[in-house]
């Protein structure tokens, strides 16, 4: 069983089909990528995953448990972080201080009151957000104010704050997106690296072709709210069905 | 010191020394002189400074760090004042209990408050607390002050738990089961820690300047010193960086596996703490509740406070206080005489025609004063006097700040 198990997901926004009848199995440790058209649902699919948004019908076991019913930060708390389309990261807040909240997160759980002791004694916690930005390479810029960063940098100073809480599940919703070939690449470097160092499992939405055949292990073509078919990259690049739902009229 | 970094440590010596030296800084002009007016050094406005700055240290934890504006935090100003006040009818006059029950009293309701508020964000939160504030007033000028005696007895709960409109005061048959019913000469007592009277004071006369040294004060600048402190402690710690993470981004904090919730309402009853805290020593100067306090133009107030010293910084809201009390105190007693007696050098008609311009401004008018230097703030310093004082300090720097405001652009823009 995978460590991420999707059964008969159906979702509805009014008369429109989001999703309709999804069966996803993610293995443990690999690279799984959902492509699909614009609007094939891909990003629902994801909102499902981490208790945005609840399905209709089906299940969704993360780990042999339910996520359905529980809020965003418990599922964060069962093991599952993820990246935004757009980075969503705490802009009035330096680098550093981004960084010290997943610790937190991580060490304490999802609320506890320690209102008089400083950040700064924190040593441990500082320690390992530190390695995790120069893991990143953005340790020169612990001390920013994080809003006025390159869009890049945000990107980078995301997904490191979700690494940092060791998560067994990295979400990432299109990370590439409106991104210039030059930081794709980086990002794509990035999350191999990340591959490399670390047992994580990472299931990725992409429309970025150059970026899904670089770093998935499986994909799932996503069409209209259901999955065309699942398959290596090998396979997935002449499939005449994929050719013709996806491939053929984005590229 | 005291587990600050040396740059908090500094702020709060300083502080230290301007609340502890008031007395003399606050009365700057020799008595009788015709500056004399613009002196606020004596005991009744130096209390307000300091008790004011205590609500609006304690409103900034809940609105400089997460951005919730309430604006029914007077509820728990009165709330503190009523307590304090049972205490000093109940048990006896010492204010260390009083003000003990006034901050765990506006403590519990605050976490009622805070809990129903806090389940929407925005205006409708602040609209929710407005709402809860004037329930509150409802209930103390009315409901709550209706006799519970019963029509033939005349005892404790005859005007009810608020005294109505006339307000909660002391009589000589309150049982103060643990303290004096009476003063010694028959009267009423007194709020005193431990024997030392509240409105007990020393006056130092040198030259022409008279000084005087309220136990009062210095009693209520000690209590603002140590909320100054513990509000230092938690702008710096970990709850403090979770509530302005809340403010930055309550969805990424979700996703980060934080429940903004219980951080929120933690900051309300702590800032409801605050106000009750500032309640309690309100009536510990005077013994006196009264359900004005609560009306939802004081929980304005402190929203002006805040905003006019910089919310969100350490001292902005301590300035604030000061500044609004002092104009509310000083501006609102220069009269129309006060200023021909200033203007007496100018041909006549001239000072006719200055005085009828500065007039609307000064006396009733000074709220129109306010609203006049509130309204620039706003615009041109949104970081309050605060980011004055920085910009002012900024230049006396020269050319040193402009190399360093070149690496500063990068820092924050608040
Ligand atoms: N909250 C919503 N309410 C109504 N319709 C929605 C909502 N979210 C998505 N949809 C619709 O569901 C379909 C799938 O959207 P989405 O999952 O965002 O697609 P993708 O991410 O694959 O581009 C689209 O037609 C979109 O308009
Ligand atoms: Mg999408």
């Amino acid at each position: 069983m995978g460590i991420l198990e999707v059964k008969d997901v159906n979702k509805r926004f009014g008369g429109l089909q989001a999703l309709g009848d999804v069966n996803l199995s993610v293995q443990e440790n690999t690279v799984h990528a959902i492509i699909g058209p614009n609007g094939a649902g891909k990003s629902t699919l994801l909102n499902c995953l981490v208790g945005k948004l609840i399905p209709d019908t089906g299940s969704v076991l993360f780990d042999g448990q339910s996520v359905l019913g529980r809020t965003p930060h418990e599922i964060n708390q069962m093991g599952i972080s993820r990246v935004f389309q757009t980075p969503e990261i705490f802009g009035d807040l330096t680098v550093m201080e981004n960084m010290m909240i997943p610790c937190f997160a991580r060490r304490d759980g999802a609320f506890r009151l320690h209102a008089i002791e400083a950040v700064e004694n924190e040593a441990e916690l500082r320690d390992q957000a530190e390695a995790m930005l120069d893991d990143v390479n953005m340790l020169d810029k612990r001390n920013m104010h994080s809003a006025s960063m390159s869009r890049g940098d945000k990107r980078r100073l995301e997904m490191a704050m979700c690494l940092v809480q060791n998560p067994k599940l990295l979400l990432l919703d299109e990370p590439t997106a409106g991104m210039a070939r030059a930081d794709t690449n980086n990002t794509i470097d990035l999350l191999k690296e990340i591959k490399e160092k670390r047992d994580i499992t990472i299931a990725i939405i992409e429309h970025d072709m150059h970026v899904v055949f670089s770093l998935a292990d499986r994909i799932t073509v996503l069409a209209q709210g259901t999955p065309l078919v699942e398959d290596t990259p090998e396979n997935i690049k002449g499939h005449p069905k994929v050719q013709e739902a996806y491939l053929g009229e984005s590229h | 010191m005291l587990g600050l970094e040396k740059k908090d440590a500094t702020l709060l010596l300083i502080v230290f020394g301007l609340t502890m030296l008031a007395p003399f800084l606050l009365n700057p002009f020799p008595e009788g002189s015709a500056m004399a007016q613009f002196n606020a050094g004596y005991p009744d406005l130096m209390q307000r400074f300091v008790i004011f700055g205590i609500f609006a240290i304690g409103f900034n934890i809940l609105f400089g760090l997460t951005g919730y504006l309430s604006f029914g935090h007077a509820a728990f100003l009165g709330i503190g004042s009523y307590a304090a006040m049972w205490m000093f009818k109940l048990f006896g006059m010492n204010v260390i209990p009083a003000l003990a029950l006034s901050v765990v009293m506006s403590g519990l309701f605050a976490v009622l408050i805070g809990y129903v508020s806090l389940r929407r964000s925005g205006i409708y939160f602040s609209i929710l607390t407005l709402a809860f504030a004037m329930m509150s007033y409802a209930l103390a000028y009315s409901v709550l002050a209706t006799d519970m005696d019963g029509p033939d007895r005349q005892g404790l709960l005859q005007k009810g738990l608020t005294g109505g409109e006339t307000g909660l005061q002391l009589t000589l048959q309150d049982p103060r089961i643990l303290g004096q019913k009476a003063a010694e000469d028959g009267n009423l007592p007194v709020p005193n820690i431990f024997g030392l009277e509240m409105r007990s004071s020393a006056e130092l006369e040198l030259g022409n300047w008279v000084f005087t040294f309220s136990a009062g004060y210095y009693f209520s600048a000690v209590v603002m010193l140590i909320a100054f402190y513990l509000s230092i402690r938690i702008f710096r710690s970990p709850f403090g960086m979770m509530l302005r993470a809340i403010k930055s981004n309550q969805q990424r904090l979700n996703y980060t596996g934080l429940n903004p919730k219980p951080y929120t309402l933690a900051a309300f009853v702590i800032s409801g703490m605050y106000a009750g805290l500032a309640g309690g020593l309100m009536a510990s100067m005077d013994p006196l509740a009264g359900p004005e306090r609560m009306f939802w133009t004081a929980s304005g107030e402190v929203v002006l406070m805040t905003i006019l010293g910089g919310a969100g910084t350490l001292i902005g809201p301590v300035l604030g206080a000061g500044a609004i009390k002092y104009m509310e105190n000083i501006l609102s007693k220069i009269n129309s005489d006060i200023l021909h007696g200033w203007f007496a050098f100018l041909p006549d008609g001239l000072e006719d025609f200055v005085v009828a311009i500065i007039y609307p401004f000064i006396g009733k008018g000074w709220h129109l004063t306010l609203g006049l230097i509130f309204m620039a703030v706003v615009i041109f310093l949104p970081g309050g006097l605060v980011e004055a004082g920085q910009r002012v300090a900024r230049m006396f720097r020269g050319k040193k700040a402009e190399d360093d405001s070149k690496s500063a652009s990068t820092e924050p823009a608040e």
